[in-house]
């Protein structure tokens, strides 16, 4: 089976870099799936749980304000964030979906509304990652 | 008796500041540790940064789409960010950065309306406080080793200060880590973004997904922020560095303070024995 290379690069750091067979994430524009030999794409990302598969094997990264980069051979995602499930702090990531909740119920300004429900979804995608 | 007391002195000055250059000494070596990580955080942070700007670059030199944040506009208000540390005892460092800064807005501004300061530092931010500066926006307690998450709320305030014309366009001042004992204030224009036009060596042609106007919505908002990020990385090196380089020659002025004072103390030792037998032979020359 071809084998494409992806890196996933973050403001603090590289997280992680290997060869996969299949990636699949949700972009903006809905749902994504990359095998070696895509054409060049540019793309960028909803907050959501990217799946690096390897035969049987899927890897699950959460990822947050990014885009993603495709060569024929060659994925690159530019992220924010991104954690491997075992890197998040699901109590954090509950703290995190409370706060927002509350946030999200008390009817405040507008600008305070979008960032609730920002937080809301990053906070969600962890503890669904975390949970895989 | 007089002797006595001066040498009582002279001893005490050496004891206190060799307590002091212990001191100095500690935080040179507390500063050289964490200038080898801030170096190496600034280093990890570069793949993503080069990635970033070649990802922007290809796309903004590949439409014609007007994005507002690389269009130049009519200057009404200057927003500039100011990284300093947060404590001193770091030579330099911190004036240097606040002179340019002061020189600039003299040069350019007439009065307080327009321009405002966006502040990362204690020192920055009491500096402007004092010189009665508008300030923004601020951070203080920035960590010795920030992660993104730390910068990452002031950074797009900044840049959504700049989308809703708040502010026209956004200058850094920060201090340029050269190498451990080298660091230059810069000053930088982070928008609107202009320096993107330039290296197009990998010249292959993306399919854009959705399109490339929603692509730039996306993706310059975030070069910008990680824009700051990188700016803050550098200058928290060149901070640890310049510590590093006042505690050093701290500690060297400590060395030669002793020195001298060693020297001073063992002449006034030496005068006080010669005395005393001066003063026995002439007791004896008496007697006989």
């Amino acid at each position: 089976m071809k084998t494409l290379k992806v890196s996933v690069v973050t403001p603090d750091g590289p997280v992680l870099e290997d060869q996969f067979e299949m990636v699949s994430c949700r972009a903006q524009s809905g749902e994504l799936g990359i095998l070696p030999g895509h054409i060049p794409l540019v793309a960028p990302l909803e907050i959501g749980d990217v799946r690096l598969r390897n035969g049987n094997d899927t890897n699950h990264l959460a990822v947050s304000g990014g885009f993603l980069e495709v060569r024929p051979d060659k994925v690159t995602i530019l992220a924010q964030t991104a954690e491997k499930p075992v890197d998040i702090d699901v109590q954090r990531a509950n703290e995190a979906k409370e706060r927002a909740e509350r946030r999200l119920q008390s009817h405040q300004d507008d600008i305070d509304f979008k960032r609730a429900e920002l937080a809301l979804k990053r906070a969600m995608n962890r503890l669904n990652v975390a949970r895989d | 008796m007089k002797n006595l007391a001066s040498l009582r002195d002279i001893k005490h000055r050496i004891d206190s500041t060799a307590s002091t250059q212990h001191i100095t000494k500690a935080m040179q070596m507390v500063s050289a540790s964490k200038m080898n990580k801030a170096e190496q955080n600034a280093k990890e942070f570069v793949p993503y940064s080069e990635k970033m700007q070649e990802v922007v670059t290809q796309i903004a030199n590949h439409t014609n789409a007007d994005h507002p944040m690389l269009v130049k506009r009519d200057v009404k208000k200057t927003g500039y960010l100011i990284i300093t540390a947060d404590r001193g005892l770091a030579g330099a460092y911190n004036a240097n950065v606040l002179r340019a800064l002061t020189q600039t807005i003299q040069k350019r501004h007439k009065s307080a309306d327009e321009y405002t300061i966006i502040a990362i530092g204690r020192m920055g931010y009491e500096f402007c406080k004092k010189s009665d500066m508008p300030i923004a926006k601020s951070i203080l307690g920035m960590p010795d080793q920030p992660s993104f998450a730390d910068v990452k709320k002031l950074a797009s305030g900044a840049v959504a200060m700049f989308a809703n014309e708040e502010i026209d366009e956004l200058i850094m001042f920060y201090s340029h880590y050269v190498s451990a004992i080298s660091q230059e204030v810069t000053e930088k224009t982070l928008l609107p973004i202009t320096d993107v036009a330039g290296s197009t060596a990998s010249g292959s042609q993306y399919e854009y997904e959705p399109s490339e106007e929603e692509i730039l919505e996306v993706i310059l908002p975030q070069y910008a922020e990680s824009m700051v990020y990188g700016a803050l990385l550098d200058a928290k090196a060149s901070e640890h560095a310049a510590r590093m380089t006042a505690m050093q020659s701290a500690t060297d002025n400590a060395e030669q303070l002793i020195d001298d004072l060693t020297l001073s103390y063992n002449r006034a030792r030496q005068a006080g024995i010669t005395q005393e037998i001066t003063e026995i032979i002439g007791g004896v020359a008496a007697l006989e």
